[in-house]
This record gives C-alpha cells, sequence and structure tokens, in this order.
C-alpha cells in the first residue's frame, strides 16, 4: 500500500472518532445561514458512511459546503470533516458534470492574462459593465453583483523584473500568487520591500495559479495539474539549500501548497509538492517567527489608525493561531479591533456563483456588521478574496495585514 | 527556519480549565500561548458552575460539606486545593463574566448554597453558580411552572421535562408551541441566533403568551440569545411579565458557546494568544523538564518553547486520557504518568453504568502542588487530575476554575526561578 493510500484511509477512518459533539455545526458560517447546506458532521462523518468507492455519488447538498475548513479547525477529536466534504464534491460533480462557469471562474491565470496589463481600463469597464454582468449571470452563472477586483496594469512579475533584490546572500523565495499578480501588484512590492529591509534577497521564480479555485470547484483531475506544476517551479529554488523557504502574503493559496493539495487532492506521494509544502510560510507566520527570534526589525514609526482585523477561514487553517495580531501589536499607535465573525461568505469563488451569492452575502453578514460597529476605518485581513468581499459587503478599505507594517517601516 | 516560538507559559486545552489558567498567567504578565486541537468541552457542558452537588448524598451548601469531603478524600485535587483557592477563583470568574463581552450578563448564587436547577429531563441538579439566565429556575423558589417546548427542536421534549419534576414535587405542566424555523429542524443554537433578534422574540413571546396561565413561570431550553443573552432574557421575561428560566441540554449548549466567549475574551484582553486546530504531536525533553512542545500545522510542525507548561487537555472525556486496546491507559500529550489505574486482575468498569467506576478516578500523577511526576515543569488542571469523579460530584468547574488559577499562581509565582530550582 502507498503513502497515499494509507493516508487517504486514515482520512477516511478519521470519521470514527466523531463523537457526534456537534462543535463543527457550532462553527459552519453556511449551515447557520441556509437549509440548504444540512451542516458539516451530517455532511460529513454522517454521509460518509453511505458513500462507497466506486458506486455513484449519494449526495446532493455537499456542494453547498464553501470549504472553507474551520469545521475541521476546531473539532476536538481530529476528525478531517471539511476534507471528506471535499471529496465527497468532486464525486458529485464528476458524475454530475461542471458548468461552463466553473472552468471559467477557477482559472485566475486566464482571466488575469485576458484582462491585466495593457488592456486593464477597457476590460475592467467591461466587468463593470452592468448589462454584460445581467447577461454573464443569466448565461453564465456568474453573480451580477458578486465582488469583481479590479485589473492592474501593469503585472506584479514585470514589476519585480525591473526591481531585482540586493543580493544579500540571504535568499528567500516569495510565492505572490494570482491576486497580487493580477489585481494587486502593490501587496507584493510591499512584501518585498518589507524583507529586503529586513536583509533578505528576494528571489521571485516564474510562477502560476495554485489550483484551489479548481479544487474549491470540484475540479480535482485540473487543479492537480496546476498545482504539481506550481510545485516543479518553486522546488529548484528549495531543493538544494535546506535554508530557503517559501513565502506567500496569499494565505489561501500558502494554504493549499502547504496541506490541502496534499490531502484533499491526494498528492501525498509527490515529493517535490512535499517538499514546497514543508518549506512554505505565510508571511506574517514569517515575520512573527523573525520577531521571536529577534531578527525582525522593529524600528516602527507611529501608525495612528484604527482598524478592524479579520483572520480569513484560510488563514486560520494554518492551524498557527492569528499572527497578524502579534505583528500589529508591535507597531506603535495602531489600535486593533479583532473580529470573532466566523466567515466574510466568499470562499475564494464561491460568492461568485449565483446560486450561492445570497448565502455568501448572508454569511458575511455577521462580519460586515462587526466591522461597522467597530468605527474602525480600514479592515486588515489576509486573504484577497475575503478583502474584495469585505470592501463589496461595506464599502470599507480593506488591505492585506502587512500594509501596516510597511507604514510603520516608513518605506 | 526552525519553526520555535518562545512565551513565559504555554497552555494545552482550551477548555474551562485551559482557558481560566491562560487568561490568569496573562493577567499576571507572563507572555502566555493557549494551545488546542479544537474547541473544548464549554461547548458541550451546560455552562453552571458546579463547585461541589453530592458527598455522595445530595449538598445544599458546598462551603458547609467541604471540611468533610476533603478530609475522607486525601488525593482529591479539592484536598489539596483548599476551600479559599475554590472560593478565590470563583470570585475571579464572576469578575470576568461581568467584564466580559456579553453585555450586562451575569452569574448568580455562591459556594453557601447549592441552586437546584432542573435539567432537561425534568431531574433536578445542583449548581453552586448559575448563570442569571437560568437562576429562576432554582426549585426552592418555585410555585407553578410552564415547561415550554417546540416541535422544531427534536432535543427537547416538554412534556417529559414537566413529568418528571412533577414526580420531584414541582407543580409543573408543559405546552408546545409552533414557530417558523425555516427547516425541518433546529437546533438551541440555530434558535439562540433567532433569538438575539428582537423582532423574532417579541412574535415568540406573543405567541407563547396566549397558552400561559396566571402565576406560572416559564422554563425553556437554554437558547435566549447568544450575543446579547441579558438583553433577550429581559426582553422576553417583560413580554410575559413573569420570570423565565433556561434549561441546559443536549449539544452545542448554548450557554456553554457564551461561557467559551467570556473567557477567550479574557485571554485575549490580557494579551494571551489562542492557537486552534493545534494538536500537541511530540514533546522535547531535558531531563525532568518539558521544553518545548510540536503541534502539527499546516506543512510543518509549529514548535512552542517555554520554562512552563499547563496540561489542560482533560480525561477521557476530551481524549486527554485513553485507554488503548490492550486496556492500558496512557496520557496522550505529553506521555506523563497516571495515577488510580487498577491494579491488574482488579475490576476496570461495574456493570452499572452509574456505579462508582473504578477507572473513573484515572489522571495523571501530582505532587502536592499538581506539577506532574516526572516533568516538574508542567503543572495539571481540570479532568486531567486524578483523585476526582466530576459528574458523580458535581464537582467539575470547581476543580477547572480552582484548578486553572491555580496552575497560573503557581507559574507566575516561580516564573525567574528555574523549575528545578523551586522544587
Amino acid at each position: 500500500m502507498s503513502e497515499h493510500d494509507v493516508l487517504e484511509q486514515l482520512m477516511r477512518g478519521s470519521l470514527d472518532h466523531c463523537v457526534k459533539c456537534t462543535i463543527c455545526e457550532t462553527q459552519c458560517p453556511v449551515s447557520n445561514v441556509t437549509p440548504l447546506f444540512p451542516g458539516p458532521k451530517y455532511a460529513g462523518p454522517q454521509a460518509e458512511r453511505y458513500r462507497v468507492a466506486d458506486e455513484p455519488s449519494v449526495d446532493a447538498s455537499v456542494d453547498y459546503c464553501s470549504g472553507c475548513g474551520i469545521c475541521s479547525m476546531v473539532c476536538p477529536q481530529g476528525v478531517k470533516i471539511a476534507e471528506i466534504n471535499s471529496q465527497a464534491r468532486n464525486k458529485l460533480k464528476l458524475q454530475k458534470g461542471y458548468p461552463l462557469r466553473d472552468r471559467i471562474i477557477t482559472r485566475p491565470t486566464w482571466l488575469g492574462r485576458a484582462g491585466g496589463g495593457p488592456v486593464a481600463p477597457i476590460a475592467n469597464l467591461t466587468i463593470d459593465f452592468k448589462p454584460l454582468r445581467i447577461l454573464g449571470e443569466k448565461f453564465l452563472g456568474i453573480a451580477r453583483n458578486g465582488p469583481a477586483p479590479d485589473f492592474a496594469r501593469q503585472r506584479f512579475s514585470r514589476w519585480a523584473k525591473g526591481h531585482p533584490s540586493p543580493a544579500t546572500g540571504r535568499k528567500i523565495v516569495y510565492f505572490h500568487g494570482c491576486g497580487t499578480e493580477y489585481y494587486e501588484p502593490w501587496e507584493g512590492q510591499k512584501v518585498m520591500q518589507i524583507l529586503e529591509h529586513n536583509g533578505f534577497e528576494v528571489v521571485v521564480p516564474k510562477q502560476d495559479c495554485c489550483g484551489l479555485p479548481l479544487q474549491s470547484s470540484g475540479l480535482f483531475d485540473d487543479a492537480r495539474k496546476v498545482v504539481l506544476r506550481l510545485a516543479r517551479n518553486l522546488v529548484p529554488y528549495v531543493r538544494d539549500d535546506p535554508d530557503t523557504i517559501i513565502v506567500g502574503n496569499a494565505t489561501s493559496c500558502t494554504l493549499m501548497l502547504k496541506r490541502e493539495a496534499r490531502e484533499i487532492l491526494s498528492l501525498e506521494d509527490d515529493p517535490d509538492l512535499k517538499l514546497v509544502s514543508e518549506r512554505t510560510y505565510d508571511i506574517c507566520e514569517l515575520l512573527l517567527e523573525l520577531n521571536d527570534r529577534g531578527e525582525l526589525k522593529t524600528d516602527f514609526q507611529p501608525v495612528n489608525e484604527h482598524i478592524f482585523y479579520h483572520a480569513p477561514c484560510q488563514q486560520q487553517g494554518h492551524w498557527i493561531g492569528k499572527p497578524a495580531l502579534e505583528l500589529f501589536a508591535l507597531i506603535p499607535g495602531l489600535e486593533v479591533t479583532e473580529g470573532n465573525a466566523r466567515c466574510c461568505g466568499i470562499a475564494g469563488t464561491y460568492g461568485l456563483k449565483v446560486e450561492k451569492y445570497d448565502i455568501a452575502m448572508a454569511v458575511g453578514a455577521d462580519l460586515f456588521g462587526q466591522v461597522r460597529e467597530s468605527g474602525a476605518t480600514e479592515v486588515a485581513c489576509d486573504s484577497e478574496t475575503c478583502r474584495w468581499q469585505i470592501t463589496h459587503g461595506t464599502g470599507q478599505k480593506s488591505v492585506h495585514p502587512i500594509d501596516y507594517l510597511h507604514r510603520a517601516y516608513g518605506l | 527556519m526552525r519553526g520555535e516560538l518562545h512565551y513565559d507559559a504555554v497552555v494545552i486545552g482550551a477548555g474551562t480549565a485551559g482557558l481560566v489558567a491562560g487568561a490568569r498567567l496573562a493577567e499576571g504578565g507572563a507572555r502566555v500561548c493557549v494551545l488546542a486541537k479544537g474547541v473544548g468541552s464549554t461547548h458541550l457542558a451546560p455552562a453552571t458552575v458546579d463547585v461541589l452537588g453530592y458527598a455522595p448524598s445530595r449538598v445544599s451548601s458546598p462551603a458547609a460539606a467541604f471540611e468533610e469531603f476533603a478530609t475522607a478524600r486525601p488525593d482529591h485535587p479539592y484536598t489539596r486545593l483548599g476551600f479559599d483557592a475554590i472560593a478565590e477563583s470563583v470570585r475571579w470568574f464572576s469578575e470576568r463574566v461581568a467584564a466580559g463581552p456579553l453585555p450586562e450578563y451575569r452569574y448568580v448564587g455562591d459556594l453557601e448554597r447549592n441552586t437546584l436547577l432542573p435539567t432537561a429531563v425534568g431531574a433536578l441538579r445542583p449548581s453552586a453558580l448559575v448563570p442569571e439566565t437560568m437562576a429562576a429556575g432554582d426549585a426552592a423558589a418555585h410555585g407553578r411552572v410552564c415547561i415550554v417546548g417546540t416541535r422544531s427542536l427534536r432535543d427537547f421534549h416538554s412534556a417529559l421535562c414537566a413529568t418528571n419534576l412533577r414526580r420531584a414535587g414541582l407543580d409543573a405542566r408543559s405546552v408546545e408551541i409552533e414557530i417558523e424555523v425555516e427547516r425541518a429542524d433546529q437546533n438551541t443554537l440555530g434558535l439562540a441566533r433567532k433569538f438575539d433578534d428582537p423582532k423574532w422574540r417579541a412574535a415568540f413571546a406573543g405567541r407563547l403568551a396566549l397558552k400561559l396561565q396566571a402565576h406560572e413561570s416559564v422554563g425553556m431550553p437554554a437558547m435566549l440569545g447568544l450575543r446579547d443573552p441579558h438583553g433577550a432574557w429581559s426582553d422576553v421575561q417583560h413580554r410575559l411579565g413573569r420570570p423565565v428560566f433556561e434549561i441546559p441540554g443536549l449539544p452545542p449548549s448554548v450557554p456553554g458557546i457564551r461561557l467559551y466567549e467570556i473567557l477567550r475574551s479574557a485571554l485575549r484582553r490580557a494579551g494571551g494568544r489562542l492557537v486552534l486546530g493545534a494538536e500537541v504531536v511530540s514533546a522535547e525533553r531535558d531531563g525532568s523538564l518539558v521544553t518545548s512542545v510540536a503541534t502539527a500545522s499546516a506543512g510543518h510542525d509549529a514548535r512552542y518553547a517555554a520554562p512552563w507548561f499547563v496540561l489542560a487537555s482533560g480525561g477521557f472525556g476530551s481524549g486527554g486520557i485513553e485507554l488503548d486496546s490492550r486496556w492500558a491507559a496512557h496520557e496522550r500529550v505529553l506521555g506523563l504518568e497516571l495515577r488510580g489505574v487498577p491494579e491488574p486482575g482488579q475490576p476496570r468498569f461495574l456493570g452499572d453504568y452509574l456505579a462508582e467506576q473504578p477507572m473513573a478516578r484515572v489522571g495523571v500523577a501530582v505532587d502536592g502542588e499538581l506539577r506532574a511526576e516526572g516533568a516538574e515543569n508542567v503543572v495539571v488542571a481540570g479532568a486531567a487530575l486524578p483523585g476526582a469523579v466530576p459528574w458523580r460530584e458535581g464537582s467539575g468547574e470547581g476543580i477547572a476554575l480552582a484548578s486553572g488559577s491555580h496552575a497560573a499562581q503557581l507559574v507566575l509565582a516561580r516564573s525567574g526561578a528555574p523549575a528545578g530550582a523551586a522544587a
């Protein structure tokens, strides 16, 4: 039996640890706002008993799981609830077929290449053009009101080519993801400047999508191809140097590399992905660790702002707590309200799908209300799709937590 | 990268004992990190503070019964902690509830007298402190009571509850009302979120008022709001013009989720960290000291180093202690020595489920300061302690509060001096 088979059986076997305590049900953002999803326990460990390999799917509702992963994190018994549900969704979708829509919105690279760069102004007008959005909803099922960020005029990788890091010999590999590449190149610039300020020589390899949107829509075969291509691109930079790590600011994409691709897509056997997974860090995770070792520069100027912090589900899925909060505490003058809402609702592409848009907004309502009540001027959040959703739901500006470090450094 | 973070103290477990230890350590100025595999026992328990309910017959005053109880049980955590420590921790807890995130929500009661609250099956259960939303259920205070249920809540049967309360001598009857819950059935958590909405609870109270008789108080499942339970409970009482009380029942526990939010907030406010999903998978030792623990974070292990650890990972119920298929018991987090395991050949379990079960007193072997045998910088708190049978004694929260507080105070007092030097 291969390592992969053993792990798959362990994952499935974890359902036997379920004691039906319902803690996952208390935390599920989706089942708490809609009867369309019966909840993680019901769809996960309970329904799993009826799922037989090579037999037709027995599911109907599991596609309404947004894949946020909170259930697995809070389970006191270690049941892999979200992972079990994700695989059940894949089987359901394989059987039912994938809508064309899911093949489009799960390809940020295609979208970015089509709409980003010099054509961005036109593409952005097109995306904001209401009649077209209505047609998109009618014919494709892309929610007309779903958050649609603007394409950037210059891709991050183009900028990075013109701004090589000064050689310090202390190399670090930067995985910027598609959000930074096509929509928010300034976040990548800030990441690079913060890392350079702390003495790192930042290397930006050729890279592509991590496959998470494909995986969360149940297109596992495509997702596998995409994430393995990314792993092949990244692995040469870390293979021969045990001290080099990969760092990313797209927290859901780093989680995909770290764990989700291996567990959900059953890619435990792939040695390249395994190495990349072990060496990948979330940017805030890295900076907190540097601070613990006394290696983080703390020449911070005051940032006199009151901000609201929302730790996205996928950030919490790293199982490292909320390092951004510890970093904020280092910045003089920064007042932070920590939200305790479960989820913003978007879950990557979930809230863009017409049949799920209203659910996503209902999930986010709690968070949006907390943001408004807090009186904060800005929202900090580690995931780009969550930021877009928060801005969509509240009208408030939202940025990555590292923005405040960047400001405090005066870079 | 080594993946290591350093703290003054690391707490393992986020149930009541772990969160109390973490919050009090942080309040005492320690840099503290609470690690937990998942959300803990709070979400499953009624959230009353049971200090001493049975010894073995029902106790009416924990304060009065304490001395005799402790003297007869030299290995009980209470005997080592002492009554004053319990009283102090209960005071601290009440203050944190009052200063917590739920506006005006309070616990009421004290150690002088147990409140007798109805359970979901209509038994009477003794607790020292109870959420104000349950207090009117005290059997001693009662005239007539009407137990209210709804068909959409399958976990609570008002007729069963009322029938058994009548057997216990109360003047109880039951009613069921129909409410719209937008699905076939709901649990108390889904209903509690609805009770947070003033319009919804006004409609609920309007419908219920038609079924009530004069001079009866109202008992209903514990579901009167999550965000503002004081507001929801006061509003429903006001609209019905009579005392209303919550009856805790099957998980998920709404009052337990409130309790978790209160303790989590106390930890965060004092600057403590909480890391969920962080199952401890290994530990490093230097002789009799634990130097660091590793947790399974995504991709690579995360390592947490500290001069002190508080083990609050629970007993058999939480999986902190397990009995394997060869009948051997283990402490699962740090592999610590256990105490109270029946000798080979002696009975481990008895046929009567509710009898004095021989395995029930198993816990981590500790010294007089509740430090683990063989790991002197590990202080044990909560259900991992040996010598108690909380579900028979009605002592679970008393042990959790007092031992969590004790662990924090011990660590704060010894910090600076290496653990070994303090021995």
